[in-house]
């Protein structure tokens, strides 16, 4: 196939997959290009493939390096995922826009120059919405709407950054930004920076995760988990390795989320949140910099993918069981859904970190890399979002939707290629967590693939995943976590249960933990609903005063009588001869 | 006599004489066989003439051998070579659309009249882009008008409207055309020319009223003509009302001639020594262009009818050129010549695609638009694709554009300017956006008129339509005929108007 790009083909196949008639067939031509696509990532190996010339540029369709091929791999067996747990959708909108937005998310990936990279970043933006439309009712319109602002947003920045750079530099080169010279307050890399910063769901440019993700369907929700976010993390990390103010940023996106994910009572919507801090460990990992930890923070998205995806599709199996995934009406499914629960268990698992599970592996890395460069505080929040991720997505999640007070429901299990689709999620997950015991650290596949040589140099090397104080300490953060959520539950506090507050509570209402707790979710909630408020106000006037001037019966939209035409023709007339007269 | 010297007149004169010839045939299938085949011909004869120039460099046709300048000599350098390709290349496309499209909308008597005016109009456009004489310009100016008026007018049978909106053009096309006659006599009583390379000469180093007054009077004229706003005001109307057809052809090439024709006023004519044509530059076109870009384009995004949302598109898009003029440099001149060509492209497939739905639909309301990716796959996809070349998105013709208009903003240190591009850009995102998401995301009608069956619109009006949304994406990714070109002709208008 010559230099055919991996991403092209998938996103070539989306396209066509509308065509091919019958269901089975077009399910089995929709795995079969993630197949091809990574037949072609592996035959091609290292280097720079299908350059092409534009503007008299030579630009790079597909680069593959250590970084984009660990990414790129994840993405096509998250696409193969999708597509086996999606075998019962029929909706060929979805299911196409189900390999395009991947295919296009791939493509930025593995571009190798700026134009490349803002072809399929605009790409990617424009097709996911698709997924979110694809729930076809008003609700989901209007968020769909909304996601696109940003997502355009982004992309309108990064085009911006990109003729900045250009012409600051002459370069279309996609490589770090800070080697070129400039810094990252020129405007260029300002740009660059913030488009970056939208699609990562950086705090306070996080809400169109939370708004949208949910708002689509069963499948789509998970296709959307994965990609969007990821892109983005890959980007930086390829961009703005090492940049301190990621670090920050991270850190505050790995914790801020937490408070709202405990309140939340849609299970999704706990999940976005998770999701959001999540990219937080990533970006501060990228933030650092060093090998240590970008190899941690590719290697932690690498296993997220499949984590998180896997919570995501358990969550949705029981939404598409139920009918609903509000936390307070769920609850005892595990007796009829037992494989989605086993399922659920390892992926929460998982994500919280527990040895023998993938996170457990890869999150040490991260953290390693941020106390080994000594930012102290750092590390404290991210010990202290390591216990929340255990807290809302390792304990809430599979406990309010399987176990908690029966609701009454006792759903079928999850269809079959749903459960074969989780369990090659848990599988992997499993995998990654136990390869080391097997293999040595030095054999790990996983180390394999990651950006940078994995240096082993001695006992206390972070690498080596299973050391008894690595163990301790992850699991002391685990039993403090699960002791909180025990206390809070045994004491009907969580908030999904509020409707069962019994007299105790009164007095849990007075410590200062749940205040606090409650009062910075409630404050930054207002305040970004105080924002929002403001701001569309301010828009929505504006748009009654376009309206009123621009709209089929204002001013300037009137079909006018032929007098006052000829009345603005002598006007212009009179400044044309003015003018000429005065130069 | 050997037919390729005669090359520079032919694409003007095969229209005209046809013209003529086709009110002599019977009515039905034959004058519109007989237009079909003469536009190719004028597209066969304007693409030879490309070639050449391309090839050869500038070639000048003295008319019946009176050399220049008392005889009117037509001038073909690499600016109207494009122009004379764009034109009639529209003309080639719209033709054989029109026979379906002409026989719904108009009366079946009338078409030989049809087909006339329009091979007329045709010649007239061609004939001001070709020659190089300023009273020439005027007297095709008027033959393309006055049969444009009527092409407009012939819509009358769907739509009353189309009457008064014929009327008021008459009357705001006369005006522009006096304006620009009243130029060329003052520019005339000042040199004793109608030459436009000997009024260039003649004109150096001549500071008077006369010449001030002639120059603001061309102008405001061919500002009219192109729809420069706040005059842009017949043509929404004008562009809704007409048949179809028409509509796809005025919008994609009356403009687009009257753009070229300032270009070469401002470039070949008077040239940068002129201090006004530098104030004009900055106080007239840059305000009123960027003004264009947005007040239209908002007009547009409130439109309930999809031909008058085009219509509004269209001066906002002028608006971009107008800006890229108003740089004064080689890069925006270029930047405004890839426009103008750019521009016919999407346009025309665009009103295309608007024409196959009023031929199955009869309606050109938003409400027809609702759900027709179910009904009309093949005409919404066409829209679709013409329409984010309209937005810009890469891979289009709309993207080389908006690409060289922001290489031209910040080579002229105009970053804001750039600024002002992509924000409309994000206007017609709005418009473009509102009619795809009716066709591709919602339902067809339940009731009414619109809610009965509908067939694909016949292989005859779709395969032209293609054809020019081939050209969209073709032109979008081989850039070296359209800007490749365009920069060379702008090097060359800037090195004789004494600019960088």
């Amino acid at each position: 196939m010559g230099e055919f790009s991996p991403a092209l083909i998938v996103l070539l196949g989306g396209l066509l997959a509308p065509l091919v008639r019958g269901g089975l067939l077009r399910n089995v031509f929709m795995l079969a290009l993630p197949a091809l696509a990574g037949a072609q990532l592996f035959a091609f190996g290292l280097g720079e493939y299908g350059n092409y010339e534009l503007f008299g540029h030579t630009l790079t369709l597909t680069r593959i390096d250590g970084l984009s091929r660990m990414f790129a791999t994840v993405f096509l067996i998250a696409i193969a995922l999708n597509v086996v747990y999606a075998w019962h959708v029929r909706d060929r909108l979805q299911q196409s826009a189900a390999l395009i937005y991947p295919g296009s998310a791939l493509g930025a990936v593995l571009a190798g120059d700026l134009v490349t990279l803002f072809v399929f970043w605009e790409l990617a933006a424009i097709t996911s919405v698709f997924l979110i439309w694809a729930s076809r009712n008003r609700r989901a319109f209007y968020a769909g709407m909304r996601y696109l602002v940003w997502q355009i947003a982004s992309g309108v920045l990064l085009l911006a950054g990109v003729v900045f750079y250009y012409r600051a530099t002459g370069s279309l080169e996609f490589g770090h930004f800070l080697d070129s010279g400039l810094s990252l307050t020129h405007p260029a890399l300002l740009c660059i920076f913030l488009a970056f910063g939208i699609k990562s769901a950086f705090p306070l440019l996080h809400n169109w995760v939370q708004d949208s993700y949910p708002e689509s369907t069963v499948t789509g929700t998970i296709v959307l988990s994965i990609f969007t976010t990821k892109m983005a993390v890959a980007s930086l990390a390829r961009g703005f390795a090492g940049v301190e103010a990621l670090v920050y940023i991270g850190a505050a996106m790995t914790a801020f989320p937490i408070f709202f994910a405990v309140i939340e009572n849609d299970l999704r919507r706990v999940l976005t949140y998770s999701l959001n801090n999540q990219v937080g460990f990533m970006v501060v990992g990228v933030g650092v910099g060093t090998p240590l930890a970008l190899n941690g923070a590719a290697s932690y998205a690498f296993c997220n993918i499949l984590f998180e995806g896997l919570l995501f599709m358990a969550m949705g199996a029981v939404l598409y069981r139920t009918g609903t995934i509000k936390g307070s009406e769920l609850g005892g499914l595990y007796k009829t859904m037992p494989w989605t629960t086993f399922f659920c268990l390892i992926g929460a698992a998982s994500i919280s970190a527990f040895p023998l599970f993938s996170g457990f592996v890869t999150k040490g890395l991260i953290i390693s890399g941020a106390a080994k460069e000594h930012y102290f505080w750092v590390w404290l929040t991210l010990l202290f979002a390591a216990a929340g991720v255990f807290h809302h997505s390792g304990i809430k999640i599979p406990y309010f939707a399987f176990f908690a007070h029966d609701s009454g429901k006792r759903p079928k299990e999850a269809p079959l290629h749903m459960l074969i689709a989780m369990g090659v999620s848990a599988a992997l997950c499993v995998g990654i967590g136990v390869a080391q015991l097997f293999t040595g650290p030095a054999g790990d596949p996983l180390y394999a693939l990651m950006p940078f040589e994995v240096k082993i140099e001695d006992a206390h090397s972070p690498y080596i995943a299973y050391t008894a104080p690595h163990i301790l300490v992850q699991l002391q953060i685990l039993f403090f976590s699960g002791l909180a959520f025990a206390v809070l539950q045994k004491t009907g506090l969580y908030p999904p249960e509020l409707k069962s507050t019994n007299l105790d509570s009164d007095w849990f209402y007075r410590v200062p933990g749940r205040a606090l707790l409650s009062w910075t979710a409630g404050a930054t909630r207002a305040l970004w609903r105080l924002s929002w408020r403001l701001f569309t106000g301010r828009v929505e006037r504006a748009m009654e005063r376009i309206y009123a001037v621009h709209g089929p019966e204002g001013r300037l939209a009137r079909t006018w009588p032929v007098g006052s035409m000829a009345l603005w023709t002598a006007v212009v007339l009179g400044a044309a001869l003015a003018l000429a007269f005065i130069a | 006599m050997n037919l390729m010297a005669q090359l520079p007149v032919l694409p003007v004169v095969i229209p005209f004489v046809a013209g003529a010839l086709a009110l002599l045939l019977p009515k039905g299938r034959a004058p519109w066989a007989w237009a079909t085949f003469v536009s190719w011909l004028s597209f066969l004869a304007s693409a030879l003439l490309l070639r050449e120039v391309a090839a050869t460099g500038p070639v000048s046709y003295h008319l019946g051998d009176w050399p220049p300048p008392w005889g009117i000599e037509y001038r073909i350098d690499l600016a109207n070579a494009i122009v004379l390709a764009l034109v009639s290349g529209i003309a080639a496309a719209v033709a054989p659309f029109a026979y379906e499209s002409v026989r719904a909308e108009i009366d079946e008597r009338q078409s030989p009249y049809f087909y006339a005016a329009f091979l007329i109009c045709v010649s007239g456009l061609l004939g001001v882009t070709a020659t190089g004489d300023a009273f020439n310009i005027f007297v095709f100016l008027e033959i393309s008008s006055l049969s444009t008026y009527a092409l407009v007018a012939m819509g009358g049978r769907q739509d009353r409207r189309a009457l008064t909106a014929a009327f008021t053009y008459l009357v705001m096309g006369t005006l522009g055309a006096t304006f620009f006659v009243i130029g060329v006599g003052l520019l005339y009583h000042a040199t004793g020319t109608l030459n436009l390379a000997d009024l260039h000469l003649k004109l150096a180093g001549q500071h008077n009223r006369v010449v001030e007054a002639g120059f603001a009077f061309i102008l405001v004229g061919i500002g009219l003509k192109l729809a420069m706003f706040p005059m842009h005001l017949w043509l929404p109307n004008a562009y809704a009302y007409a048949p179809s057809a028409v509509s796809a052809f005025l919008a994609a090439t009356a403009t687009k001639v009257a753009v070229y024709v300032l270009v070469r006023f401002f470039y070949s004519v008077f040239g940068l020594d002129f201090a006004f044509l530098g104030d004009a530059l900055t106080y007239v076109l840059l305000p009123l262009g960027v003004a264009g870009m947005f007040v239209a384009s908002l007009i547009a995004v409130f439109q309930h009818d999809v031909k008058r949302m085009l219509a509004y598109s269209s001066v906002g898009q002028i608006g971009y050129m107008l800006l890229g003029l108003s740089f004064g440099t080689r890069e925006g001149l270029a930047a405004a010549l890839i426009h103008l060509v750019n521009h016919g492209l999407m346009k025309g497939a665009l009103f295309l695609a608007v024409a196959c739905v009023v031929y199955r639909l009869g309606d050109h309301r938003c409400a027809a638009f609702s759900g027709l990716a179910r009904r009309m796959p093949v005409t919404t996809w066409a829209f679709v694709l013409s329409g984010l070349s309209l937005i810009g998105v890469p891979g289009t013709v709309g993207f080389v554009s908006k690409w060289y208009l922001l290489e031209a903003s910040f080579a002229a240190g105009h970053a804001w300017a750039a600024f002002m591009i992509v924000a409309s850009s994000l206007i017609a995102v709005l418009y473009v956006g509102r009619v795809v998401e009716l066709m591709l995301l919602r339902e067809p009608p339940e009731q009414g008129p619109l809610s009965e069956p509908v067939k694909e619109a016949p292989l005859s009006m779709l395969i032209p339509m293609w054809a020019l949304v081939a050209a969209n994406l073709y032109f979008g990714l081989r850039t070296e005929f359209t800007a490749g070109f365009a920069e060379q002709a702008a090097a060359a208008l800037m090195t004789v108007s004494g600019g960088r």
